[in-house]
């Protein structure tokens, strides 16, 4: 039998449910869908608060990803589709999520989410996700005042952060702590590009760079790339990163030390800022419709 | 509310950014622009805004320096850095000149 | 009079050995890490294609992004007024050469005498090189000759997405699992990279007769894209990547 390919690139899918609340003695049960190119999330709420939630691999088909990422996030509950008064779908494939009644746009999802999960005196939220890099300057309500998205280029995205973990064998998720163990920081690699980054990191090797060096100068090559986004919209504290790379200790800590102070510490997964600021938004969406219905 | 629309790739920066604070959905933009980057449409960042907004076009975005660089003469190819004249040159592009609330501004 | 020219480019370096304006060794190698040794490489291959020796050869002159690290050269020439001469000097009717090697795409408007007028790069970016076809053929398990002729088949047209070679190699990958025809699959990559080198050339105006040198010009899935795109037929000489090195030795002997 053959062995199966280890893939590096494979981070862990997650759900949970909250122990505290019982969602049949809430009121408003809304739901946000954020399906984007590499991850997808279905989160529950229940009167705003947090209840449910799933984080899993974008498959092939994305109305099948949002449906396996709803069930996901019901999974450990009694709850069903029929008992959610709202759903807002959202992200790179949110036109088509199934259960949602209507769609809104990443930038919003986000900008809301992330005044949510860190409070309302962020000001600039830096989202980096799968195949794309947001930054966006939001109010203290999470209303987004300007907004710059890179989806063109795959420097500064999760991808091309898989792309390094895959090369060095590294399992994505220590390549942060590992690019920090390094005693001198390194120059970056200077190839903006993943692919030709890869080429000079693979000449690196050769020239007997431990994998720590060369990852090391990546993330700062990054973290360079990044903060070039961020200085165009403007950075204003508190500053919070939200998605996918914001787990990566690597590239965050260099992102601070470029812009001279701390990010906000995360109490929530990263990646569920879309999905939250969608179920907000579907919150404030069923309580408008059921004023209208008088 | 500043929307920046464009992309950043291993050549540069290239971003078209419209202020939707100004803009009045006039669509004076679209006629003016010969390579149909413009279009209107609901405000990305404001879902409660009713009224349409400038955009540039989904298709558009990633092509961007390409598909505006018949109207950047001013952009001297041969450096392809900005230089006094580019600065000038950005006040008299199509796109700037037609918007009469001054909403559009290029990066480069 | 013998000169030789040498292009150090990213990936391979060529040379050429001219004599009275005819060509008489091609030489190449892959750039190593020590440029200077790839270089010298190629140049014993042409050498020895020429039966001459070092001494022969009169002058030299490099170009290409690693010219400063080529060995004999005494003249240095840029690797757009390289294509420029090279290209005139094959076809004296080319107006436009479009030059795409494996890291960097060009765009070269030209003049009726052959001087470079004015030009536009693909530069930084894999997917406006022969990186991105390499990229897509791997993701297909294909070697890239294949890859590029089964272009010619394709009955369908989808249009990509993806600007990037990273995501491109993830759509192909999603059309893969759609059970997207390889032809059509390979036609989208290659109309896809058409597409984005036509929009660059088209910065400087396109005139014919067009010219594609370099590397992917072997690449019949791309000239086939390439042509559609243009609605005209590109202009491929033999041994369109020696063009650039061609050019340089033209500069050595004084052209």
């Amino acid at each position: 039998m053959a062995e199966e390919k280890k893939e590096y690139w494979r981070w862990l899918e997650s759900n949970w449910t909250s122990p505290d609340i019982d969602w049949k003695k809430g009121d408003v049960i809304s739901a946000g869908v954020d399906v984007g190119s590499v991850s997808t999330q279905a989160v529950i709420m229940v009167d705003g608060q947090l209840y449910a939630y799933a984080n899993m691999r974008t498959g092939s088909d994305s109305p099948n990803s949002a449906r396996n990422a709803f069930a996901k996030a019901l999974e450990n509950t009694d709850l069903t589709e029929k008992d959610v008064e709202y759903c807002v779908g959202t992200g790179y494939g949110r036109v088509n999520v199934p259960m949602a009644q209507r769609a809104i746009t990443e930038i919003a999802c986000h900008a809301r989410g992330a005044n949510f999960m860190y409070g309302p005196t962020v000001r600039t939220v830096l989202d980096m996700g799968g195949q794309d890099c947001k930054a966006i300057r939001i109010d203290d309500k999470g209303k987004v005042e300007s907004f710059l998205m890179n989806d063109k280029c795959a420097a500064g995205t999760g991808r091309g952060m898989e792309v390094f973990s895959d090369l060095l064998t590294v399992s994505i998720n220590e390549v942060g702590a590992m690019s920090l163990e390094v005693e001198v920081e390194p120059e970056p690699v200077s190839s903006t590009c993943v692919i030709f980054a890869k080429t000079e990191a693979t000449g690196l090797l050769r020239q007997g760079w431990p994998k720590n060096k060369v990852l090391a100068a990546y993330c700062r090559a990054m973290a360079g790339r990044v903060n070039e986004l961020l200085q165009r919209v403007g950075v204003e504290k508190d500053f919070a990163i939200t998605g996918g790379i914001a787990k990566n200790k690597g590239v965050v800590t260099r992102i601070e030390t470029l812009l001279g102070f701390t990010a906000l510490p995360p109490k929530y997964d990263t990646q569920l800022a879309g999905a939250v600021g969608a179920a907000l938004f579907a919150k404030g969406l069923a309580e408008k419709e059921r004023k209208a219905k008088g | 509310m500043l929307a920046n629309y464009g992309y950043m790739d291993g050549a540069g920066s290239y971003f078209i950014t419209i202020d939707t604070d100004k803009c009045n959905g006039c669509g004076k933009c679209i006629t003016a622009c010969p390579q149909s980057v413009f279009e209107t449409g609901p405000d990305d960042a404001d879902p409660l805004r009713d009224e349409p907004v400038a955009k540039v076009a989904a298709e558009q975005r990633k092509k961007i320096r390409y598909a505006c660089a018949s109207c950047k003469q001013y952009l001297t190819s041969l450096s392809g850095v900005k230089t006094e004249e580019s600065v000038e040159g950005m006040k008299k592009l199509p796109c700037v000149v037609a918007c009469e609330t001054r909403a559009i501004s290029h990066s480069w | 009079m013998i000169t030789a020219g040498i292009d150090l480019g990213a990936k391979t370096v060529k040379v050429v050995i001219l004599k009275d304006e005819k060509v008489i060794g091609r030489g190449i190698a892959v750039t190593g890490l020590d440029q200077k040794e790839s270089a010298e490489k190629a140049f014993a291959g042409a050498l020895q294609e020429a039966k001459l020796e070092l001494k022969d050869i009169e002058k030299v002159a490099a170009t290409g992004v690693g010219r400063t690290e080529a060995p004999y050269a005494t003249a240095h020439i840029t690797e757009v007024g390289a294509d420029a001469k090279g290209a005139f000097f094959l076809n004296p009717a080319v107006r436009t050469v479009i030059d795409v090697g494996g890291e960097e795409g060009r765009g070269i408007k030209c003049s009726a005498e052959g001087r470079a007028l004015d030009f536009a790069i693909n530069e930084k970016c894999a997917a406006g090189a022969g990186a991105f076809t390499e990229a897509m053929a791997r993701a297909l398990e294909r070697p890239l000759v294949e890859f590029a002729k089964l272009a010619l088949s394709s009955t369908k047209s989808i249009p990509m997405n993806a600007q990037c070679a990273v995501f491109a190699e993830s759509e192909v990958v999603s059309l893969i699992h759609a059970k997207t025809p390889h032809e059509d699959i390979s036609r989208a990559v290659h109309d896809s990279i058409a597409d984005r080198i036509i929009s660059m050339v088209r910065r400087v105006g396109i005139e014919k007769e067009v010219m594609l040198i370099g590397g992917v010009a072997y690449n019949v899935g791309f000239v086939n894209s390439l042509n559609r795109g243009l609605n005209l037929e590109v202009v491929v000489p033999d041994h369109p990547e020696y063009v650039g090195a061609l050019g340089a030795a033209l500069t050595a002997a004084g052209k």
